[in-house]
């Protein structure tokens, strides 16, 4: 296919009098993977829901792999694979079974549903649980079989909803590697998350939601040039500190200062430099850290809320 | 060759019963026997040595369809109920349904298609056991089992239809005990509505299960006519049409919102 995989043009979605998305435009190229990056209620899920064609748009217009969900949408979801956010897999059936049934749904031959399982289960790791029933898995491993699930059609197009939410650090980067590979097999990946280190290690491009709208768009790290400065020196204030005092105190030796709840970030392009500054202001350096810059600090600075609010 | 959508609904809920089977089977099978022995042999007993014939009929014979398609009738209530709202709500196995290129009205097909098969499996187990007792003189009797499963379809298409939009199942307690039980008792299925009082009988007619029981004993017992069976047939397609009409547009507005 010669165009865009997906390509939205003032898409909207209201509920009601509730906008949930807010005429966004946005593109997304074969072979990329795509992140939608935002708080919870920012409109993120409800635009997968339109580009995965379980949920009509209220205006503007969607293209999906060239097609119009409004009236192709049973075309256009034969070839994705979802992975939803809240796992929705058979409980009462086994891996093995769920996979059989999944792959019925798409009306594959139970043939080839049986080879693409096997090398399914072996590809996440889960082929020694195949005859255990789904109920007892762990939450990484239900995970995993979403999206080995997600597979069985052999999809252009791969939808992640919040992929990772909820796992332990371990499971995370398991899934992380296996969305690697998918990504070099040339499978095209959108997802949405609203953790920034997921954000930055998967996504090629992304845009910012908030408040039903998209804020920024790019890659990782041109939203962090354009946005911030190299390095954030971070402030941890005792608990009996008086915020606006300190803020005050420390605005001179930023470029840019936010006062965060326990805390005062300082954006500056020499964080050492910053921080032997503070340092010797009488500040202990226990409570003083220097990092890199992060998209965090893109979300804090475009929306002047905190991803985690 | 493609398997229409619908179908493919089907296949999935039959795998879930083939693997669950045995903790259906009581249910479906040996409950049913135990009511026949019980009220048509137990309680068939005293109503010969007292009144002798029901309509004509034996006891036995009189009650052996009207068991039948009520539970048929059970069967598919309970199925349209927690199971609808666990497959939107709790297990939210239905989203990943329509997340394939199967649509919400084809999933709502396709379980009421499934419900009304298992109820004709029930059927005809329960009709093999009547029949073993003696309860069924006709071998028109084999009809009771579409009979059955139109019924049960009838039931499940209206109920999938309610369920499918709920938040909770505060209401169902309701439905099985203020909806269900009373069509149960009093759908001609213990005894003839002739027994009601002269001003409810005609609220049997509104009874699906009332309808889906004549069909029955009209086929066990090998004795009709034409006409009223026509009309039960179409009070009950009647109702699956009626619970399709909401439950398509229930289904897609609850699943693709």
């Amino acid at each position: 296919m010669s165009g865009p995989m997906v390509a939205a043009r003032a898409l909207t979605k209201r509920f009601g009098a509730f906008v949930a998305v807010d005429g966004v435009d946005f593109e997304i190229e074969p072979g990329e993977a795509f992140g939608f990056l935002g708080p919870n209620g920012a409109g993120k899920t409800s635009t997968m829901r339109m580009i995965g064609c379980v949920s009509p748009r209220t205006a503007g217009e969607l293209h999906v792999l060239g097609l119009d969900p409004a009236h192709d949408g049973p075309d256009i979801r034969a070839r994705l694979g979802v992975v939803p956010q809240e796992d929705n897999l058979d409980t009462e059936l086994t891996v093995w079974d769920n996979l059989m049934i999944y792959g019925r749904y798409f009306d594959l031959p139970r043939a080839e549903i049986r080879e693409r399982a096997a090398e399914l289960l072996e590809f996440v790791n889960l082929s020694d649980r195949r005859d255990s029933r789904v109920d007892p898995l762990s939450g990484g491993m239900k995970r995993r079989l979403t999206i080995a699930r997600s597979l069985l059609n052999r999809p252009e197009l791969l939808l992640l909803d919040e992929p990772t939410t909820g796992l332990d650090p371990q499971a995370r980067h398991l899934l992380w590697d296996r969305l690697y590979q998918l990504k070099r097999s040339g499978v095209t990946l959108v997802l949405t998350t609203h953790y920034m280190d997921e954000a930055e290690q998967l996504c090629d491009r992304l845009v910012i939601m908030d408040n039903a709208r998209i804020v920024a768009e790019g890659s990782p790290r041109r939203l962090i040039a354009d946005n911030v400065t190299r390095e954030v020196v971070e402030v941890r204030l005792p608990i009996e500190a008086d915020l606006d005092f300190e803020a005050a105190r420390l605005k001179r030796f930023g470029d840019r200062i936010e006062p965060l709840a326990d805390r005062v970030l300082l954006y500056t392009d020499d964080g050492d430099a910053t921080a032997a500054a503070i340092m010797s202001e009488g500040f202990e350096a226990g409570s003083v850290l220097v990092r890199r810059a992060s998209l965090e600090d893109v979300f804090l600075i475009l929306t002047g809320r905190s991803l985690e609010d | 060759m493609s398997t229409p959508p619908v179908l493919r609904i089907v296949e999935r809920e039959a795998l879930v019963f083939a693997r669950l089977w045995r903790g259906i089977a009581f249910s479906t099978f040996v409950a049913p026997a135990l009511f026949l022995g019980a009220i048509g042999v137990g309680l068939g007993g005293l109503v010969k040595a007292h009144t002798g014939a029901v309509d004509g009929l034996t006891y036995l014979d009189f009650v052996a369809p009207g068991l039948l398609v009520a539970s048929a009738m059970q069967l598919a209530a309970s199925e349209s109920l927690w199971p609808v709202l666990g497959g939107v709500k709790w297990m939210r196995q239905f989203h990943g349904v329509v997340a394939t290129p199967i649509s919400p009205g084809q999933l709502y097909g396709g379980f009421v298609l499934w419900t009304a098969l298992r109820s004709m499996l029930g059927a005809a187990a329960f009709l093999l056991v009547a029949a073993l007792l003696g309860a069924v003189p006709s071998a028109w009797g084999v009809l009771a089992i579409p009979a059955a499963g139109l019924c049960s379809a009838a039931f499940c298409a209206l109920l999938a239809a309610y369920s499918i939009k709920l938040d909770s199942d505060l209401s169902f307690p309701m439905i099985m005990r203020l909806g269900v039980l009373p069509l149960f008792l009093f759908s001609g299925t213990f005894f003839p509505v002739s027994q009601l009082p002269s001003g409810l009988r005609p609220l049997a007619l509104f009874s699906p299960l009332w309808h889906g029981v004549e069909l029955a004993r009209d086929a066990t017992t090998g004795t009709f006519d034409v006409a009223p069976v026509l009309a039960h047939i179409a009070v009950l397609v009647a109702c699956i049409a009626v619970g399709a009409s909401f439950g398509v547009r229930r289904f897609s507005r609850r699943l693709s919102p």
